[in-house]
């Protein structure tokens, strides 16, 4: 495309069946204790 | 800055469009997409309605600025993206969350350790370590009984995570120590995989307990705040001298030990510093490599609280810190921000994303007495007591309020294009500033967007 870049695609219906397996890590575990950072957590089957 | 949302056919759309740093960004909320639009794109984007739809009288106000090719040409790409699902998509998930939501487990812990810390930080939600109650000590008894709560209670999880909290973990260190020896006992009879982090504030860990943390810690949390000046005026020894010449070398041994991997210096701003960015390149100036700085959460009679009024400049500084962020970065200087943190290709799947942290679900806090609350900091608020260790789940029906907590049960989130990276916030500060856990703390709404808005900023320039 000329005007528009897609720097990340239609990622987040992708597996919706498969979704909530509930292996992944608490976001409050990590290094946030104070406020709500759950996108930057890490999928358990990536 | 432009939200657009719409529902035809009862799915809600919504995108999120804006610049910053000349750049054009536009977040398809429902899939996830992200787009860099030209400036001829972005305004022809404004010229779509609601619904995905041209609004032809609009675009013929853009013929006086933009030639009839390049904007039939960017008509023709938004065409493209909406065909393939890429833009103006509809909000799918409402209909699954009933799957995601039943037979929850508990799969996570935090262990107080210590109600009772060696430093009286101004800014803390327990108190001085206490949490609302008398100082006292988590006793080998109560934590391998949290183990077992934990086991019973996970369901089919195999993965089960231990945070040792506080209060100071490191005053009741043998604990710690005896507890990780009695789940691994368990863990290979019971089929699950423990992974513990200790978060700490680094006055005592002496070379035992390093070696104890490196060979049986997934994560460390080290507490630091920044600059020197900023952290002495808040994390403060009980004789009140600031503790940063202390825990900075330790801090820096800890990490060099655990080679510089699985691990993050972790530091709390007020309205005093917001200039908080000095602080995050502070610690990345010390060699720091993993660095979480986060707003603090403390009442308005603290003085220390980040109020409507300190949202504009808190949101600039955010600002200022990406485009440095993003320069270091590319020159070689790397270093990783929590809160700028943004896997786009994997992340978190959806269902987490419409329930966030899982407090008072998939996560709980339990007390030196074996108390449980829904997180660390609901913890002495009798209202919120669920049960104990010993005697199970009390009945207690805030529980269930927890359980159907999602974005979709907030009004505010659901109308919010951030929903889905926030995952509708944090519990305990909503109840704090607005006495509903499913009300969220405006301040807190808006810090969070912004530093999206800056990591998928930080994203588009990286991907050039």
């Amino acid at each position: 495309m000329k005007h528009i870049k897609t720097i990340n695609g239609k990622t987040l219906n992708r597996d919706i069946k498969k979704a909530g397996c509930g292996e992944c890590q608490t976001s409050c575990q990590s290094a946030c204790k104070t406020s709500c950072t759950v996108a930057n957590q890490k999928c358990e089957k990536e | 800055m432009r939200v657009l949302t719409g529902c035809p056919g009862k799915l809600v759309i919504m995108i999120h469009a804006y610049s910053m740093y000349g750049t054009n960004l536009v977040l398809d909320v429902s899939s996830g997409a992200v787009h860099v639009f030209d400036d001829t794109a972005f305004r022809v984007l404004k010229c779509f309605g609601q619904d995905g739809r041209l609004e032809e009288e609009k675009i013929s106000k853009l013929r006086e600025e933009f030639p009839e090719r390049e904007i039939r040409e960017a008509v023709d790409e938004i065409r493209t993206l909406i065909s393939e699902g890429l833009l103006f998509s509809g909000d799918i998930y409402e209909e699954h969350l009933p799957q995601w939501t039943r037979n929850t487990v508990v799969k996570a812990l935090c262990l107080h350790i210590a109600h009772d810390c060696n430093l009286r930080c101004k800014y803390c939600f327990a108190g001085t370590g206490e949490y609302l109650g008398e100082r006292s000590l988590m006793s080998l008894e109560v934590g391998m009984r949290a183990i077992d709560f934990l086991i019973e209670n996970s369901g089919n999880r195999r993965n089960l995570e231990v945070d040792f909290f506080g209060g100071e973990p490191l005053m009741n260190f043998d604990v710690v120590k005896g507890i990780v020896h009695y789940a691994r006992t368990r863990e290979r009879d019971c089929k699950k995989n423990f992974r513990f982090t200790i978060t700490t504030n680094v006055l005592l860990l002496d070379k035992d307990k390093r070696d104890f943390i490196n060979e049986h810690m997934d994560n460390v949390v080290l507490s630091i705040d920044g600059r020197k000046e900023v952290n002495d005026a808040m994390r403060q020894r009980l004789d009140g001298t600031g503790c940063y010449d202390r825990i900075l070398p330790l801090a820096k041994t800890m990490v060099e030990e655990r080679g510089h991997e699985n691990y993050y210096v972790r530091g709390t701003f007020t309205r005093n510093n917001l200039d908080f960015g000095e602080d995050v390149l502070h610690l990345a100036d010390e060699g720091f490599e993993q660095i979480s700085v986060e707003p603090v959460v403390a009442s308005a009679d603290s003085g220390l609280d980040i109020r409507e009024e300190d949202i504009p400049r808190a949101c600039a500084e955010y600002k200022r810190l990406a485009k440095i962020y993003a320069e270091r970065r590319a020159s070689g200087r790397w270093f990783n921000f929590f809160h700028f943190m943004l896997d786009l290709e994997g992340g978190p799947c959806i269902a987490k994303r419409l329930r966030g942290c899982g407090s008072g679900t998939e996560y709980l806090a339990v007390t030196p007495e074996g108390d449980i609350y829904p997180c660390h900091q609901f913890v002495g608020q009798p209202r919120f007591l669920l049960g104990s260790v010993f005697k199970g789940f009390s009945g207690n029906p805030e529980r269930e309020e927890f359980c159907n907590s999602n974005v979709y049960e907030k009004p505010e989130c659901r109308a919010c294009w951030a929903k889905y990276y926030c995952s509708g916030g944090c519990a305990a500060n909503a109840w704090k500033f607005n006495r509903d856990i499913k009300k969220p703390y405006r301040v807190g709404c808006e810090l969070e967007k912004k530093r999206i808005e800056c990591a998928l900023w930080i994203k588009a320039k990286e991907a050039r």
